[in-house]
């Protein structure tokens, strides 16, 4: 079917449906990765936004359940140049466009993603809507975009009750603000047993399971949406639990500290961002998806150091906490989809929490 | 800054010749190297011995030596120039190899020179198999399972203990040379005695055979701090058991999900790390398409053809990269030239698709077995760009200018086969395996019948089953607006379309005009519009938006390129095309460059002030025209392939700069070039045009024999050969009909005269000529040009001689009313001068004259197409007096990788790459030539003669000469009768297939250094000659075919061991 783009500027973009082909409002980002997709449909940071791909060719090896990141796909709908007519690869369980329509994801193909991109690079980040059919109300469309608020995720993607993974001598408790499976294995892989808590579980909660450590995950969204959650973190913060916090932890983590956070023009979103390790000069390419950051001026040179920074733009990638026992990062050391570069982040954790336990 | 200031004069080691393995990918990297280490403030000194190379010149470098690519030459030049560094990883496998051995000798430690980037130890762990082997056993990366032999008999043991099919790979060769796959003992001992001949260190690697794996190529970078990028990976649509070199290449990889990319891209990131790689790497994997498993098959420490289409496909400039890290600096300290925003330390993204088709050399070389393997047989490769597989791969196929305008899968070859032809068909892996694919796919065989049988990845052939399902679509259905956007969204020529449709192409255009169906073009930008970039390079697609804004306040000029590298147009023509953009650029216009050619300088981004990567065909010409409209057009600077697009540009109502398709057809028109012949009283060999057979027998007994046979408007003598019979006149039309881009094109016959061959490169201002040199052949006419060893200044042919070849060059430059360059060829024989050939364009020996004189020819026929005359830029009409130099350009052959191909010479070009000796003295430049072109000089060697009756009494001179110098001449019964008659001493050898050692034995036991044979007409003796060069090349040894370089041979033995050989800076040449 005929599908449409408008974006909040008003500028529109056509395209051909796949996946399931019902109208949605979102928040359109896009990502730079040439693959991955399964990993990205599935990664709960993208909850409410429709992802529109700049490489053109999706869908080449199909879905891989054993991919996925978390139990389906969060995102609202899926923007690519052209869903590819063959899935090929040894793993391939469903193609692209069936598995959309499972899960009832909009799809949209046949877009110049290019000059997509290149207008959300210009004018950032921004609400839009796809509709579907050969009689789309462009004025009410335009209407519904103005009329759109964005809200926050966390909430949805987060699990409802706690669940405990591996069964090593290490205890990690993982606060679930819309984890990526990725950091539960790393951990798992690491010797810990990993019990992850809602995101709305209190510290007292949490404390009480005894944790040697505690793991702050990645999730969607505007981290001032969190209140109550950077409260908790305080808590954990003033313990003498080591945390290790990613993404959208490491965000929550820093406004729990007098930290603040903005909006970027439109993001960091895909596998290809060199982040400098400032204590080695080293520079490490990994995967990011984030649309605030946290702003250094607002660090406390007596509470954290900047550890990582980003080397397209210099904002904030990474801050170490000066009781020697909380770090953060903004990028994704658990990657999938991206480079494994920085994995060796997991380990600096478990040194943390005292070594590894036999 | 972490840049080293100890650095300060750095030599760099170019890769010699073009041959197959190694063609322009490294003049493009060298190219940019030097330009990077000289925008630092280093002094660069380079060394290569290939003259038609943009790096060998004096903008380029700030001292060039063209000279023989050998340890003492380097030594040479070490010892001249006290350089404190050498950087060895720009010149390919050639360089690298001198580079170690340099090391090796202690002798880079004696003078202070230190290697920098990759270090010898680096190079030593990536190139010897078994240091390799360990090294990645320590960081535990799988390499199929293998063991190092040394003799045929070890080979045989270690296959059987991993079990055949089995690979050969001999160590330190090019491009694979003389490895291959054996199924069976028999054909191990084969490939195995031939590979270990081959290597250096004589030693061959037996390898577990992983044929049908998925062929996976990381280009990664990598500096002194440890930090590692990947720029680019690559998936070969021929599995593994095709060279990559032979392969289509698709970037980035297409059927990998992120876990298989990530596992591979950590790999080889581990194996950069542990090999300490300073620089660019190449990292090649096979990875089991049912699995996870893979392993590595190789690891590149330098720049290499891979990394030049990985820069081509995604913008990072990686040579240049590699050079900065060289100087110290770290890969976030560079500046990403692209972005000019982020750094080079930061992995490019692509949003658009690659793919890499190699040009080989079957057109030319129609005997030949165009199966392809583990051993590399392309001389070049074109590349497309797209939104879509299918786009980018159409688009590839119109680059590669195949022969009867084929520019989409359909070979016509293919249509007389049967359906269960067909399917044997698909067993074949030669170079026309996409188009049986193709067609099998059109009959409708299954898919996975065709992937069983070529292992070819499902998703490939979904995608020619895409691009057949089009086709049929086109054949059925009404063309609606949607079904011709699909088309030409796929990038269906409207030529093709037409051809399906049954339309005329005016319809398809008009369509196009009233749908709006027009490309659109896009940047290649190193990170798929993340970033706002300022780089002028641009490919088309159907999208909705363009990015490729036409300038309106400047004149602008479009120069075409000449494609992709191949026998007869080489990278000669890219040194003229980059230096018309250069002097274009100098007078102030707007330059635009068409190519599609990923090896080349020309189409670096920052060469023109636009770059368009496209395919060279009129409909692609007219899409750039229509947006840009340019000025002017430059045509003659790009071979063929852009002499071929005049009357086309000419049509667009684009004024062709310099001289026009009027006075060019008229040149190549033989009835037209006669009459101007006539008209300026200039005589040629008798000649006639006809188009068939019948006409060409009846005309050649008119002439007389012997004659030429050849198809007009060809390049490199393309199907050109000389007759002695009838029987030869019906062999040559037939080939000639096979390889003719148009059936009905006019075929020459002209009556052949054996006299001595000249040539001349003229510049002319519309007024008059200058001269910038002639140019004697050392063999006699009948071997083509472009084979022969050429000497300029002509010092065998007489002033008076030289006066009328000057008169001739005039009065026809003023008769075809030439504005810019004139390429004309001449016969001198009995105080006459006859015209052979003239073309108004550049020629294969500008670049050569041009350095060996001094004179900017480009520069200066650029200067003439805006009126400026000769006198007015420096120059005097006439020929210009030479300098006190020699220079003597030899050719160079890729015969050993193909197999099939016969070694002789004759008025069809056959040599892919060119080497110069430049000396005081006529014997030491071509005692240089020699060295450069390989070919040792010897004062005691073994030498076999066979020569066909006609030429024994001109061999006994020869035979006479090596004798008396203490060589040994081995001669089958009839020569060594002659010989032995007139007092040459001489040892019998048997004919093929008589007693046992026969000649052929003789020449694979290792102990000859030199064959001269010359070919004989009759069947079986034709049979024998050809089984004794194939031998001869194949077996390493220096194999000669015509009597005259036999001659020049000898002149070099007698002197070479009283010649001092010195180096000579030619940016100084005109202190000559």
């Amino acid at each position: 079917m005929r599908a449409l783009l408008m974006l909040e500027n008003g500028m529109t973009f056509e395209g051909v449906g796949f996946g399931d082909e019902h109208d949605v409002l979102c928040e359109i980002v896009f990502n730079s990765a040439m693959c991955g997709y399964t990993e990205l449909l599935t990664d709960p940071s993208y909850a409410g936004q429709a992802v529109v791909m700049t490489y053109p060719l999706i869908g080449n090896y199909g879905i891989c359940y054993e991919d996925a990141e978390s139990d389906k796909p969060w995102l609202g709908a899926f923007i690519v140049h052209s869903v590819s007519n063959a899935a090929s690869n040894f793993r391939c369980d469903i193609d692209l466009d069936s598995y959309l329509k499972n899960y009832h994801i909009a799809g949209m193909q046949g877009v110049d993603t290019r000059a997509l991109t290149r207008c959300l690079r210009e004018s950032g980040t921004m609400r839009g809507m796809i509709c579907y059919g050969d009689n789309i109300n462009t004025l009410e469309m335009s209407r519904r975009i103005k009329a759109f608020a964005l809200r926050s995720y966390v909430p949805t993607v987060s699990a409802w009750d706690s669940k405990t993974y591996g069964d090593g001598p290490r205890k990690v408790a993982l606060m679930d603000y819309g984890v990526k499976h990725n950091i539960i294995r790393s951990l798992t892989q690491r010797g810990c047993t990993v019990k992850c808590f809602p995101y709305d579980t209190s510290f007292d909660e949490v404390k009480a399971w005894n944790p040697d450590g505690i793991m702050l995950s990645n999730g969607p969204g505007d981290p001032k949406e969190c209140g109550p959650q950077i409260a908790e973190i305080k808590r954990m913060y003033e313990s003498d639990i080591p945390i290790f916090a990613i993404c959208l932890g490491h965000q929550l983590m820093a406004l729990a500290n007098g930290g603040d956070t903005y909006k970027l023009k439109y993001g960091h979103r895909g596998i290809n961002h060199p982040v400098k390790d400032l204590a080695s000069n080293r520079v490490y390419i990994t995967s990011q998806n984030h649309g605030y950051v946290v702003d250094a001026d607002t660090i406390d040179p007596k509470i954290a150091d900047i550890s990582f920074v980003s080397m397209n733009d210099g904002s904030v990638e990474g801050l170490t906490y000066k009781t020697g026992r909380a770090f953060s990062v903004q990028f994704h050391p658990e990657a999938c989809g991206g480079p494994l570069d920085t994995r060796f982040l997991f380990d600096r954790f478990i040194d943390v929490m005292g070594g590894a336990r036999l | 800054m972490s840049k080293r200031e100890d650095i300060k004069k750095v030599v760099i080691i170019g890769s010699g010749p073009i041959i197959i393995g190694q063609a322009a990918e490294f003049d493009y990297a060298g190219t940019q190297a030097c330009r990077a280490l000289r925008e630092e403030g280093v002094e660069v000194v380079l060394i290569n011995s290939n003259p038609a190379t943009i790096m060998t010149d004096g903008q380029i470098a700030d001292k060039v030596y063209i000279e023989p690519l050998t340890v003492d030459t380097i030594k040479k030049v070490i010892l001249a120039e006290k350089p404190d560094s050498i950087l060895p990883t720009l010149g390919g496998q050639n360089a690298l190899n001198l580079a170690v051995e340099l090391e090796e000798s202690g002798f880079l430690k004696e003078q202070g020179v230190e290697m920098i980037g990759t270090n010898a130890d680096t190079i030593r762990m990536a190139e010897d198999r078994e240091l390799f082997k360990e090294a990645m056993e320590r960081i535990h990366q799988p390499c199929a399972e293998s063991a190092i032999a040394e003799s045929v008999e070890e080979s045989l043991e270690t296959a059987k203990k991993i079990g055949y099919p089995v690979v050969v790979r001999p160590a330190y060769t090019l491009g694979g040379s003389g490895g291959g796959i054996a199924y069976n003992p028999e054909q191990l001992e084969a490939i195995a005695s031939l590979g270990l001949h081959r290597s250096r260190v004589n030693q061959v690697l037996i390898e577990r055979c992983i044929a049908g794996w998925k062929e996976i190529e990381y280009e990664v970078m990598r500096d002194r701090n440890g930090n590692c990028i990947t720029v680019c990976n690559m998936e070969n649509f021929d599995p593994v058991g095709v060279h990559t070199g032979d392969s289509i290449v698709v970037a980035p990889c297409q059927t990998l999900a992120d876990k298989e990319t990530q596992m591979l891209r950590s790999a080889a990131l581990a194996i950069i790390s542990e090999l300490k790689v300073e620089g660019g790497c190449n990292v090649q994997f096979a990875l089991n398409p049912d699995s996870f498993e893979y392993c590595v098959i190789e690891v590149n420490p330098r720049v290499s053809r891979s990394s030049a289409l990985a820069s081509k496909a995604t913008g990072y400039p990686i040579a240049k990269v590699a050079s900065k890290i060289a100087l110290g600096y770290t890969l976030d300290e560079i500046p990403n030239a692209i972005t000019q925003k982020t750094f080079a330390c930061f992995e490019p993204t692509l949003d658009y698709c690659v793919v890499k088709i190699p040009k080989w050399p079957f057109d030319k070389f129609v005997h030949a077995k165009r199966s392809l393997g583990t051993q590399m047989k392309a001389t070049g490769e074109v590349m497309g760009i797209g939104t879509s597989f299918e786009a980018a791969l159409m688009k590839a196929i119109r680059c590669l200018e195949l022969a009867q305008n084929m520019h989409d899968l359909f070979d016509s070859e293919l249509d007389g086969l049967s359906d269960f032809d067909m399917a044997e068909r698909l067993h074949a892996v030669d170079d026309r395996r996409l188009f049986a694919v193709a067609e099998a796919i059109r009959r409708g065989f299954a898919l996975e019948k065709i992937h069983t049988v070529t292992k070819i990845d499902m998703w490939f052939l979904n995608k020619l089953a895409a691009l057949v399902q089009v086709e049929k679509r086109l054949a059925r259905e009404p063309l609606t607006k949607d079904l011709l956007f699909r088309a030409k969204d796929f990038e269906f020529p409207d030529d093709t379309i037409a051809k399906i449709t049954g339309k005329p192409v005016e319809e398809i255009r008009r369509l196009e005009d009233e749908w709006g169906i027009h490309p659109v073009y896009k940047m290649v930008d190193t990170c798929a519009a993340e970033f706002d970039a300022a780089t002028p390079y641009y490919y088309s697609c159907y999208g909705t938006e363009n990015e490729s804004i036409p300038s309106k306040d400047r004149k602008k000029i479009m120069v075409i390129g000449s494609g992709p590298i191949r026998i007869g147009q080489g990278i000669e023509f890219d040194f003229c095309s980059v230096h018309s953009v250069w002097a274009l650029r100098d007078l102030g216009f707007e330059t635009i460059i068409v190519n599609n050619n990923p090896e080349t300088v020309s189409t670096d981004f920052d060469v023109a002030d636009k770059l368009y990567f496209e395919p060279l065909t009129p409909e692609d010409v007219q899409h750039i025209v229509d947006l840009e409209k340019p000025d002017g057009a430059v045509v003659q600077f790009g071979g063929q392939t852009a002499i071929k697009l005049a009357g086309a540009i000419e049509k667009m109502g684009v004024p062709l700069l310099g001289t026009s398709f009027d006075s060019i057809d008229e040149a190549e028109d033989r009835e037209r070039f006669d009459a101007i012949l006539n008209e300026c009283g200039i005589p040629r060999a008798a000649g006639r045009m006809v188009f068939t057979c019948e006409e060409a027998l009846a005309s050649a007994n008119e002439l007389g024999y012997p004659v030429l046979v050849r198809p007009s408007y060809v390049l490199g003598g393309q199907g050109m050969n000389i007759a002695y019979n009838d029987d030869d006149i019906r062999d040559q039309i037939g080939i000639i009909n096979m390889v003719a881009h148009e059936k009905d094109h006019p075929i020459l016959i002209d009556k052949y005269l054996q006299g001595t061959e000249v040539e001349v490169d003229a510049v002319c201002d519309g007024v008059d000529t200058v001269i910038p040199g002639i140019m004697q052949h050392v063999e006699r006419a009948g071997v083509h040009s472009g084979d022969s060893i050429s000497v300029y200044p002509a010092i065998g042919v007489s002033d008076e001689m030289q006066e009328v070849i000057v008169d001739y060059t005039r009065k026809l430059a003023k008769a075809l009313r030439v504005r810019g360059l004139l390429n004309i060829q001449f016969i001198v024989k009995d105080n006459e001068v006859y015209v052979i050939e003239a073309n108004p364009r550049s020629s294969r020996t500008v670049p050569y004259i041009s350095k060996i004189t001094g004179i900017p020819i480009v520069p200066l026929a650029v200067q003439t197409f805006f009126g400026k005359t000769l006198p007015e830029l420096g120059y005097e009409y006439g020929l210009q007096k030479a300098r006190g130099l020699i220079a003597i350009k030899m050719p160079v052959f890729s015969f050993e990788k193909l197999y099939g191909a016969d070694v002789n010479l004759g008025p069809e070009m056959k040599s892919t790459g060119e080497v110069l000796g430049i000396a005081k003295t006529y014997s030491e430049a071509l005692i240089k030539a020699f060295y450069g072109a390989g070919i040792h000089l010897i004062t005691d060697g073994r030498a076999i003669i066979t020569v066909k009756d006609q030429d024994k009494e001109e061999v006994a001179p020869i035979a006479k000469g090596l004798s008396d110098l203490g060589w040994t001449i081995y001669c089958t019964a009839g020569t060594a009768e002659y010989l032995r008659k007139r007092g040459i001493p001489t040892v019998r050898l048997s004919k093929v297939g008589e007693a046992k050692p026969d000649i052929l034995d003789k020449i694979l036991s290792g102990e000859i250094d030199l064959v001269i044979n010359t070919p004989t007409k009759d069947h079986q003796h034709r049979r024998d000659g050809f089984l004794i060069r194939r031998n001869t090349v194949e077996a390493g040894i220096p194999c000669l075919t015509s009597l005259d370089t036999a001659k020049a041979f000898l002149t070099c033995v007698r002197n070479v061991e009283d010649t001092d050989l010195s180096v000579i800076d030619i940016t100084k040449i005109l202190e000559y």
